[in-house]
């Protein structure tokens, strides 16, 4: 199975907004070991003005993967799940995520290049905010690496 | 007999318990840390995240897949760092960057008998002032992450908004 490089540029968006939730956020920051009390506490979030809980910083990576799932499960794009190894990412806050917030998600194929057997794929997730015109909220950019199927 | 005196009562909010920009050093250690994993937090994060990737728990898949036995999630060793790293910075949405690289994975082993929970590793973070940005009022931290001798996050950093 060989890596569709044809599909730099590609986008593919998520169908609906994703919704967050004060559960979600309450069970991913336990998950993570995260203590702040805002991502527990409405009366904790209110201290620092927010309108409810805060999410932890790489809560956005629910619905980006959702949406790099998109294009990373697409048959076209010739990927092979199994071979995939993550290699970095990097969350870039315009706001911070809050329970009630519906998030807009687009994924953009930002970069796709093969290099000694392996594809290094580069995708730009824009989470925005489907309560307020798609105002921007955070851009996770992400790369992923395709082993070889030698390596 | 002596009326109640009337005065505000003076409680700590969190934004007074939030690191001071003024107070920052580069070259100063603000977080240090040794956080334990298991199984069970591997299991929890899967269903937390929604990535339920079989290599995260389930041995013979991973090693089908040439690993040599479960590993973390990437993205649960990087939010356990910044967890501690919001915790430091008091308000959650300060952190208006952060980045990282999965330089090696960490191999979380099933424990040997007790508690599925029983943690099998162990990352060692420090956190230390790289920069300070005193128009934007930003600091950015350049955090290490080790598991035994392995470096397992390369180039992690956050920027923290502070007062």
């Amino acid at each position: 199975m060989a890596v569709n490089t044809e599909l730099q540029g590609a986008s593919y968006a998520l169908p609906e907004p994703y919704e967050v939730s004060r559960e979600a956020i309450i069970e991913f920051a336990r998950a993570t070991g995260a203590q702040n009390r805002a991502h527990r506490s409405a009366a904790a979030a209110a201290e620092f003005g927010y309108a409810d809980v805060v999410a932890p910083p790489t809560f956005a990576v629910i619905p980006s993967q959702r949406a790099e799932a998109l294009y990373i499960s697409n048959p076209e794009a010739g990927i092979d799940f199994s071979r995939v190894v993550h290699g970095s990412e990097q969350f870039t806050y315009t706001r911070p995520i809050v329970a009630g917030d519906r998030l807009n998600a687009v994924c953009h194929v930002d970069g796709l290049r093969e290099a000694g057997g392996h594809a290094m794929i580069t995708t730009r997730t824009e989470l925005t905010d489907a309560n307020s015109d798609d105002a921007p909220v955070v851009t996770v950019t992400s790369t992923i690496v395709v082993r070889g199927e030698e390596a | 007999m002596n009326e109640p005196i009337e005065r505000e009562e003076y409680r700590p909010s969190g934004a007074d318990l939030a690191p001071k920009l003024r107070d920052q050093e580069v070259g100063r250690t603000v977080v240090s840390a040794r956080i334990p994993l298991s199984r069970a937090d591997l299991v929890a994060y899967a269903g937390a995240s929604g990535d339920h990737n079989p290599i995260h728990w389930n041995e013979r898949f991973a090693r089908e897949v040439g690993l040599d036995d479960v590993i973390a999630h990437g993205m649960l060793s990087m939010g356990s760092v910044l967890a501690r790293i919001t915790e430091w910075a008091a308000d959650p949405g300060a952190i208006v960057d952060c980045r990282t690289r999965f330089t090696a994975p960490v191999v979380v082993a099933d424990a040997a008998s007790g508690s599925p929970d029983t943690p099998t590793a162990y990352l060692d973070m420090a956190a230390v002032v790289g920069a300070i940005d005193d128009e934007a009022g930003i600091v950015r931290l350049d955090i290490s992450v080790s598991c035994g001798e392995d470096t397992v996050l390369g180039r992690t950093q956050a920027k923290v908004r502070l007062a």
